[in-house]
């Protein structure tokens, strides 16, 4: 399964990547996307909405199952991507490239404490 | 450890993803669930039902104890090979189970019932045949492997794969079935199915299984899991035993009243509690007109006429719209609409009359 190096991931199975700019993008892996099978409905937070950590703020949805995503870190909204809430199939394509959601983190060292790319191919086994 | 089909391994090597299905280990996709949803929809997709159980009845009174255990009446069976769809009804009218019963001969009929009801089907009926002092025999045939073969291009592939197959079937029309033999395997080929697409639902014994998959497979037809199965049985409005009914309802709350011979004299088993009981509820189709989600069994569905909810939901890969089926009140009608409780949103719904979609067309 893809893991790659350079991103943080929670045992929930979000991805985050750290920006540039501070602000932290955030995906569902590719162990989720297969599990949850082909996606047909994504539900994205709206922009400016602030987050605790850990707290449910998107959906997505597969033919089979319906999965809440949770915020990695506690933080603001900043975007959303319309692109995949328009076309969920590109999450299944490529799960680390089709982000979900960017935040600002409350606290910009927050995202350092997530799982490692091995931390995280421990929980998935 | 669940039960695994004789083609476990096969599905295992294809790299399907495999899910607990009611004590069953089965595929639920080989990768793609849409796909596998189109290609049964376009062309031809195949899908391993062995776990489902096929039951002899035989005796000289065969016939006479499936017409008063089965609320379809068997006596619409007079040409051998001919099935007929009922439902195995408590005393009280509700449901036990569904399934196909064949006439082959007047001392052997075939039933198909589900996986997960089986043995209860199977120790309800034991007790009633001697109840009734039925000089009857039933045998679960777990000896047999079932592949079911579905879509357009389902029975011309089947004929490439089987030698001597399209001579014994071509003629066969839809609910009927015949054996074919070939190289001295006895292949028992019905024109039935489980999607809304024309087909075959194959019984071949399970040493052979595996022989006609691969045949098939080469032949062009795709593995499908139950993941499309359940799409497409939902699509062609067909209802689903645990989810659309259960024990707690009658047939005539299922969608079912056309199944059940209320006319004929004949007596059955819940006859006089169904004449006794009006329904309490109606199985109708919804579309969702909004997007914001997609329908689940469970979901309240709230009516002019009362709440109901959802027994069955799914995004539809044909219509590219979700759609569901939903037990709701008495005095629902086509056409009108309703709301989903879809997490903390109320989603616009219209009342459609099931199937949704029939031989790849969309019917709502």
């Amino acid at each position: 399964m893809n893991i790659p190096a350079n991103l943080r991931y929670t045992s929930s199975h979000e991805w985050i990547r750290k920006e540039i700019d501070g602000t932290l993008t955030v995906g569902i892996t590719d162990h989720a996307q297969s599990a949850l099978g082909d996606l047909v409905f994504i539900e994205l937070p709206k922009v400016g909405r602030s987050l605790d950590a850990g707290e449910a703020c998107a959906v997505v949805e597969s033919v089979k199952a319906a999965s809440d995503v949770y915020s990695p870190v506690a933080g603001t909204v900043v975007a959303a991507n319309a692109e995949v809430s328009g076309a969920p199939e590109k999450v299944n394509a490529d799960a680390f490239g089709a982000w979900l959601f960017r935040l600002q983190p409350v606290q910009a060292d927050a995202v350092d404490a997530l799982l490692d790319a091995r931390g995280y191919q421990s929980v998935i086994g | 450890m669940p039960n695994s089909t004789v083609l476990n391994a096969v599905h295992r090597s294809s790299g399907a993803r495999m899910v607990d299905f009611g004590g069953w280990d089965m595929p639920v996709n080989y990768g793609s669930q849409i796909d596998e949803h189109h290609a049964v929809r376009a062309d031809a997709g195949m899908f391993d039902v062995s776990h489902m159980r096929v039951v002899d009845v035989a005796g000289a009174g065969a016939r006479a104890f499936l017409r008063y255990a089965l609320a379809n009446n068997v006596d619409k069976l007079t040409v051998p090979g001919k099935a007929l769809y009922s439902c195995l009804l408590r005393e009280d009218g509700r449901v036990l189970d569904d399934l196909i019963v064949y006439f082959l001969r007047e001392d052997l009929f075939r039933l198909v019932v589900n996986a997960g009801t089986a043995d209860k089907d199977i120790a309800w009926l034991n007790a009633l045949v001697t109840r009734r002092e039925a000089a009857l025999t039933l045998t679960p045939r777990t000896d047999l492997a079932m592949i079911a073969v579905q879509g357009p291009n389902a029975r011309a592939r089947v004929w490439q794969a089987i030698a001597g197959s399209e001579a014994a079937t071509s003629a066969l029309a839809p609910f009927n079935a015949a054996s074919v033999v070939d190289h001295g395997v006895e292949y028992f080929v019905a024109r039935t199915g489980y999607t809304g697409e024309d087909g075959f639902e194959i019984a071949v014994p399970a040493t052979r299984a595996e022989a006609l998959w691969r045949a098939l497979a080469g032949h062009g037809v795709k593995p499908c899991g139950l993941g499309a199965r359940d799409t497409l049985r939902l699509e062609a409005g067909m209802n689903l035993y645990g989810q659309d009914m259960s024990e707690d309802v009658t047939p005539l709350e299922a969608g079912l009243a056309w199944t059940v011979d209320m006319k004929s004299p004949r007596d059955f088993v819940g006859k006089a509690a169904l004449a006794a009981n009006a329904p309490r509820a109606t199985l109708v189709g919804l579309l969702l007109e909004d997007g914001g989600g997609v329908l689940r069994a469970h979901q309240r569905v709230q009516t002019a006429a009362g709440d109901g909810e959802i027994t069955s939901g799914t995004f539809s890969p044909t219509l590219q719209k979700s759609i569901a089926l939903a037990r709701v009140p008495h005095g629902v009608a086509v056409g009108d609409r309703v709301e989903v409780e879809v997490r903390d949103k109320l989603l616009a719904a219209r009342v459609v009359k099931p199937p949704f979609v029939r031989n790849g067309r969309a019917l709502v």
